[in-house]
């Protein structure tokens, strides 16, 4: 027979295994009754005023919303690491992601249905109807409220320009004088006057805004469900041919060219770069996350020539599609609270803004208006009192962005082919020979193959 | 251990009353599971329950559960829908394939026509070394005590392409122009696999080193009374007497570098112009870069085919040389 002692080590042996593999699973229990509503707060990385200031918010929401206790978690929207998390429930019952992805996700499953609630809500004919179109299915229903929209705008460093002689206040208007100015920069401070993202599928993103503000057309929907690739065109190309003269003949765009969103705000925020292309509301993270120095920012609308338009972008408040009845209603009274009514309603414009403030974040980043214009102007004369971002040194920003003509990203397998796209940034920048043409015909075969899956 | 154990415990005591028939029993009552949990069976189970559960839900379950998937197509919400071949298709109609595949066997050649011969020397030198062997050893094997992310990171600055970065700096004293590194199609390949030589170098030699003690010192003497020389001794003596490792080390290495993804995805995310795009780097492409969840099924396929070729490689190359290996 077995000694005692084997049997208890043996019941330890299996306790523990019990007890590791227990741990393993998500407790989704809720404290003294509440429902337990995880969501989004910032990217790793945001400073602790932050936290601060959504500490404050979470108080209010949960003062007026008794049976809802709030919890904040890190989060950063990244393609990777979604489906997994989205399979294994560890994603946030709230949490945003950008324009470009939004048609993936619905027409994929992975977002919950909200049309019932936007009805509800009576925001369904208050939503600028470009932008709505960004979380409608092709079933015609809502998958998120759209919280955010952005233009892409020319970002530059004012310290560099004084540095280099130039005028801050007079940021360049034409890609001709930014050639000319990033050349300036780069021979009298030794720091690039010119940068551009190329990893990571912000190259192509933002190869597409370079391209469009020149008048090009990436992709032709054909009304049919079906896509045509139209990457290989003049203003493509004269984009390139820039970017590659700026690097080759002007020496002008330093010697990292594997830049991505995050890398070249780091070096935008430390001083490394002059100029260059990004959605017009960095400037929260330039500063909060990036440690840029207010003074040192400027941000001007991006030239626009050959019919050439701004691209847009933005991002959307949604709900994974496996959310309970319950956590559902929480969560839209969270959107409704946390992202829409600081956009509708004078208490709550002025209680978001004053707690920002308070906090030292951001408030009157420019953005573009999700609802209509009407609103939107109306809201931003409720929080002007409170604004802190130095919007002095983005008139070039504020005059000219409701000039220019919005242009929407193109529809058809978004970042995919930014990927593809981000091929041919890095082919111009770091080989003197690159044969443009033959690496565009490449790449609108790569691209209709994908379009044509 | 054995379930035969006790099987003396199956048997009645003599001096209690039985059926007749007892005595006939033994053969059969061994195998009956009472006398496998009276023999500890059970509780052998229980003691391996936790590792099996482990290896089971961690390991072999997601092996067969890729396999599974490269038959298949899967966002992981949806319901899957078996494809038949057609993942494989796909990949193998994939222009980045050979791209990736080209590049792999770059790596992988540069690293062995540098990384595998580099430990074998150091460890031969410094063997020969009289003192502070034990110095060498460490500083040798820092690199390895080096968090992977950390070093590639840390290399990552070495190599800033600018004229004030550490290498070009450096370059700079010997009156050599700053090199673009990772910044350009030619010299990034080349400059990963000098960090991946650098860091894998000081556990094969502490390898090399171990096996080197294990030379019988009368062959050296031998060698010696016969007039050999250094590099003699270590041309007739040592390589013939590190045979065995030295094989095993270089198959080891080659299924090592056709798995390399932390260089490529940490230094240049395969770039630039997929000059370094590698097969697991496009196995991670495929499953999570682009695809927001779509390509499950293409990366599983690529992943199933790099599997079957390395064991095949594996098979063949023990197959060839399991005459010279032996001693």
């Amino acid at each position: 027979m077995k000694s005692p002692r084997t049997v208890v080590i043996a019941g330890i042996a299996a306790l523990a295994m019990v007890g590791s593999l227990a741990a393993c699973s998500q407790s989704s229990g809720s404290e003294d009754g509440k429902l337990e509503l995880r969501v989004a707060t910032f990217p790793p990385g945001a400073d602790q005023a932050a936290y601060d200031a959504f500490a404050e918010q979470e108080k209010q929401f949960e003062k007026a919303n008794p049976d809802i206790d709030v919890v904040g978690l890190e989060y950063e929207w990244t393609a990777p690491t979604f489906a997994a998390q989205l399979a294994g429930g560890s994603l946030p019952d709230v949490f945003t992601v950008p324009f470009t992805d939004s048609k993936t996700l619905l027409e994929n499953g992975q977002l919950m249905d909200v049309t019932k609630e936007i009805d509800d809500l009576g925001y369904s004919d208050k939503f600028n109807p470009i932008i709505l179109n960004e979380v409608t299915g092709s079933d015609g229903e809502l998958y998120g409220f759209p919280r955010q929209a952005y233009a892409n705008g020319l970002h530059y460093n004012r310290a560099l320009f004084e540095q280099a002689g130039l005028d801050p206040d007079s940021p360049p208007t034409t890609w001709d004088e930014v050639r000319a100015d990033a050349k300036i920069i780069a021979e009298k401070t030794g720091k690039a006057g010119y940068a551009t993202m190329a990893a990571g599928n912000t190259g192509g993103w933002q190869l597409s805004v370079q391209a469009d503000s020149r008048g090009a057309s990436l992709q032709t929907d054909n009304g049919d469900g079906t896509y045509t690739s139209t990457i290989d065109n003049d203003a493509t190309k004269s984009t390139l041919e820039f970017l590659h003269d700026l690097r080759w003949e002007d020496d002008a765009m330093g010697s990292t060219f594997d830049l991505d969103w995050g890398t070249i705000n780091q070096e935008f925020a430390a001083g490394n770069i002059g100029m260059y292309t990004s959605g017009s509301d960095v400037y929260t993270a330039l500063v909060r996350d990036f440690g840029m120095a207010p003074d040192n920012y400027g941000l001007t609308v991006i030239p626009t020539e050959d019919g050439g338009g701004v691209l847009g972008g933005g991002d959307i408040a949604v709900m994974p599609p496996t959310l309970d009845a319950d956590t559902k209603a929480a969560a839209v009274k969270w959107i409704d609270w946390y992202y829409m009514q600081k956009l509708l309603n004078e208490d709550a414009a002025v209680t978001d803004a004053k707690a920002l403030a308070a906090s030292d974040q951001a408030v009157g980043t420019p953005v573009l208006p999700v609802l209509d214009k009407d609103t939107w102007d109306q809201q931003q004369e409720w929080i002007a009192p409170y604004v802190n971002v130095p919007q002095d040194q983005m008139t070039g920003f504020f005059d000219g962005i409701f000039e220019q003509t919005p242009v929407g990203e193109f529809k058809g397998q978004t970042q995919p082919i930014y990927a593809l796209m981000d091929n041919l940034v890095q082919a111009v920048l770091t080989d003197q020979n690159a044969d443009i043409d033959a690496l565009l015909t490449q790449v609108d075969v790569d691209a209709q193959a994908l379009l044509d899956q | 251990m054995t379930l035969t154990a006790k099987p003396a415990a199956a048997t009645p005591p003599a001096d209690e009353p039985g059926p007749p028939a007892a005595s006939a029993r033994p053969k059969r009552a061994r195998r009956s599971p009472l006398t496998w949990i009276r023999g500890g069976g059970a509780w052998n189970l229980a003691f391996l329950a936790p590792m099996l559960i482990v290896f089971g839900v961690f390991s072999w379950g997601p092996i067969v559960q890729s396999v599974v998937m490269s038959f298949q197509k899967t966002n992981l919400v949806s319901p899957p829908v078996w494809v038949g071949l057609d993942n494989f298709a796909r990949v193998l109609s994939d222009p980045n394939l050979s791209t990736a595949v080209l590049n792999t066997m770059y790596f992988a050649g540069l690293a062995l026509l540098f990384g595998f011969p580099l430990p074998i020397i150091m460890a031969v030198l410094m063997s020969e070394v009289k003192r502070g062997k034990g110095l060498y050893s460490a500083l040798a094997y820092l690199p390895v005590v080096v968090p992977p992310v950390v070093a590639v990171l840390l290399w990552k600055v070495f190599y800033n392409a600018s004229p004030d970065g550490v290498f070009n700096t450096i370059l700079g004293f010997f009156g050599i122009p700053p090199q673009p590194w990772l910044q350009s199609s030619a010299t990034a390949m080349p400059s990963l696999v000098i960090e991946a030589t650098w860091a894998a170098a000081g556990g094969s030699i502490i390898i090399y080193l171990a096996a080197l003690i294990a030379v019988p010192p009368e062959l050296y003497d031998a060698a010696e009374v016969d007039g050999a020389g250094i590099w003699r001794k270590i041309w007739h003596v040592t390589l013939p007497q590190l045979r065995g490792i030295l094989f095993i080390m270089l198959i080891l290495q080659v299924i090592g570098t056709a798995q390399v993804f932390l260089e490529p995805y940490l230094f240049t995310g395969g770039g630039p112009n997929n000059a370094t795009l590698t097969v697991l780097l496009l196995i991670y492409r495929y499953a999570f870069q682009n695809s927001l969840g779509g390509a499950y099924g293409e990366a599983t396929a690529l992943s199933l085919m790099l599997a079957i070729f390395l064991g095949l490689l594996s098979w063949l190359y023990f197959k060839l040389t399991d005459r010279w290996s032996t001693n």
